[in-house]
């Protein structure tokens, strides 16, 4: 295994050159976004485009659309959704679910998105992978993984397992393995979302976040759990995490990005600040 | 109206809409003609050099923008944009324009040794330029052997612990370089007005330029070196950073071009 020559690095110099990035994550279902509790019972919240200029000047620094509209005839809408924030927004922003083909992965990236994020169609078909970075680069393409914890056993040795359908089918692939994989594909980063922590606020899964950044080469990005300032400067220092996904701790205004980035600051983190002006006052 | 030369290098539209946003007109053209005749050029990039230069010269686009510099367009480099100006690039051993002399160099891949702001270009191990996965990339930004070990990591590669007693020494270059980075400014220049000392740009590339006249450098950035990621000469400025994916200080700059007058 390629094992932990990350943690030589990480807490020495390189990757500390870069910023550690706070990218808030919004579900959006027929155009509008919604955050899940445990995907269940979503919340109608409003305007993905509004939102995402109101995170855009907050200093977020990077955003992640989730489309979760149940019905593939309606996916167009998303896409619509994916040019009118690409006009808002100067900030890189990737898009995934229900992303199937390479057709799929091609519409977002010219409707304006940074990269595209695959999930349970790279676990059906992991060419789905190597073929989008071919295309497009590996910078484009994310691997969206959804984890649980199952403790170890045959076929998962790392005790946690890839799920799909929203954490409710277990496909028999370890994470860790899954992750490797993924990468050796060409995936350009990794969005690790624990369905255990997801919803909950009490933090990122750790153990899980180190284990997968400890033993990958790509950029991860920690999701699920996070409920205070506290959860992210412990993922993204412990955690050997690059990035660190925010929903409804900010969503529902408890926090703002200037919170959380003036926090980890404090902390000794490496942040972008947020920006002091405008380019185009008029706005 | 700003022209925003399309050699066939990926999505210029992002630049497009930056532009729009900023209330500016722009068109996305490929005619030589038009090139020539622009009142403001832009050459955005993403991409490898060789296939952008390939793809300027079938269409006479590397002649057009010659011309431009010549006539004193004011013109804008972006990314893979920063470093075709240059005279070559490593990338492809692509010749390139040569409106400022020097040329696009690849990033360590292996590893650095010592005091990394004491590294100098000399210094280079190896570039293992062959084995590097091709695709429509970024900048030369795809790369599947992102880490190479370091000589002696395999002592400790097991033992998380004995690797926060290493002396980081020897340290191994993530490639390509991708995410927020800083800017140094060296040197005032128009289209930096207004930047502030704090602010971050965002970076897709494998490549960077290294100008042959410091006097031709404006701002650097460190990452495994001190290389420089804003340059310019007369009438042409350019950016290793994506000004288009850099929030407000990216848009600030694609301003202050658009009223440039140098």
């Amino acid at each position: 295994m390629e094992t932990v020559i990350r943690k030589f690095f990480s807490d020495g110099d390189i990757l500390e050159m870069l910023s550690k990035r706070i990218i808030p994550c919004l579900d959006v279902r027929e155009g509008r976004t919604t955050k899940g509790i445990k995907f269940e019972n979503n919340v109608d919240i409003g305007d993905p485009v509004e939102m995402a200029r109101f995170y855009y000047e907050a200093g977020a620094d990077e955003l992640v659309f989730y489309d979760i509209t149940a019905s593939h005839e309606k996916r167009n809408i998303m896409i619509d959704v994916v040019r009118r924030v690409a006009e808002t927004i100067f900030i890189p922003f990737s898009v995934g679910g229900g992303i199937r083909t390479l057709e799929d992965m091609r519409a977002v990236l010219l409707a304006g998105a940074e990269k595209v994020s695959v999930n349970s169609a790279a676990v059906k078909n992991p060419e789905i992978i190597s073929q989008g970075a071919r295309a497009f680069g590996n910078q484009c393409v994310v691997l969206g993984m959804d984890v649980k914890h199952v403790g170890e056993k045959k076929g998962i040795p790392s005790g946690y397992e890839i799920v799909i359908n929203g954490g409710r089918t277990y496909v028999g692939l370890d994470a860790l393995e899954w992750a490797q994989k993924g990468q050796l594909l060409g995936a350009g980063e990794i969005c690790l979302n624990s369905i255990d922590a997801d919803g909950t606020k009490d933090g990122y899964e750790m153990d899980l976040t180190r284990l997968i950044s400890d033993n990958v080469t790509i950029p991860v990005i920690a999701s699920g759990g996070a409920g205070k300032p506290e959860h992210l400067a412990q993922v993204l220092t412990t955690g050997h995490a690059d990035a660190a996904l925010i929903a409804s701790m900010v969503h529902y205004g408890t926090y703002t990005i200037e919170d959380i980035k003036s926090y980890l600051v404090q902390q000794g983190i490496k942040i972008r600040p947020a920006h002091t002006y405008q380019a185009n006052p008029s706005r | 109206m700003i022209v925003i030369v399309d050699y066939g290098a990926g999505n210029l539209t992002s630049v497009a809409r930056a532009v729009s946003y900023l209330g500016y007109d722009s068109v996305i053209t490929d005619n030589p003609e038009k090139i020539a005749a622009a009142e403001r050029v832009i050459f955005p990039g993403v991409g490898a050099a060789g296939a952008a230069m390939e793809m300027m010269q079938k269409k006479g686009i590397d002649l057009a923008l010659k011309k431009a510099f010549e006539s004193k367009t004011p013109m804008l480099g972006i990314c893979v944009g920063c470093q075709i100006i240059m005279d070559r690039s490593e990338e492809n051993d692509a010749l390139c324009l040569g409106l400022i002399s020097g040329e696009a160099r690849e990033f360590f891949r292996n590893m650095i040794t010592g005091n990394m702001n004491s590294c100098t270009i000399e210094g280079k191990i190896s570039s293992p330029l062959s084995e590097r996965s091709a695709g429509a990339c970024s900048c030369g930004a795809s790369s599947n052997d992102k880490f190479t070990k370091p000589v002696d990591s395999a002592k400790s590669v097991d033992d998380t612990k004995s690797m926060n007693d290493v002396e980081t020494d020897q340290v191994m270059l993530k490639v390509p370089h991708m995410g927020w980075n800083g800017l140094d400014i060296v040197k005032d220049h128009p289209l930096l007005k207004g930047i502030k000392a704090e602010d971050e740009f965002y970076f897709v590339h494998s490549y960077f330029p290294v100008p042959v006249d410091q006097g031709d450098v404006y701002g650097t950035t460190e990452y495994g070196i001190v290389f420089a990621s804003a340059i310019g000469r007369d009438n042409l400025f350019a950016t290793q950073f994506h000004l288009e994916k850099s929030g407000e200080p990216g848009l600030m700059i694609l301003r202050n071009f658009c009223t440039w007058k140098p």
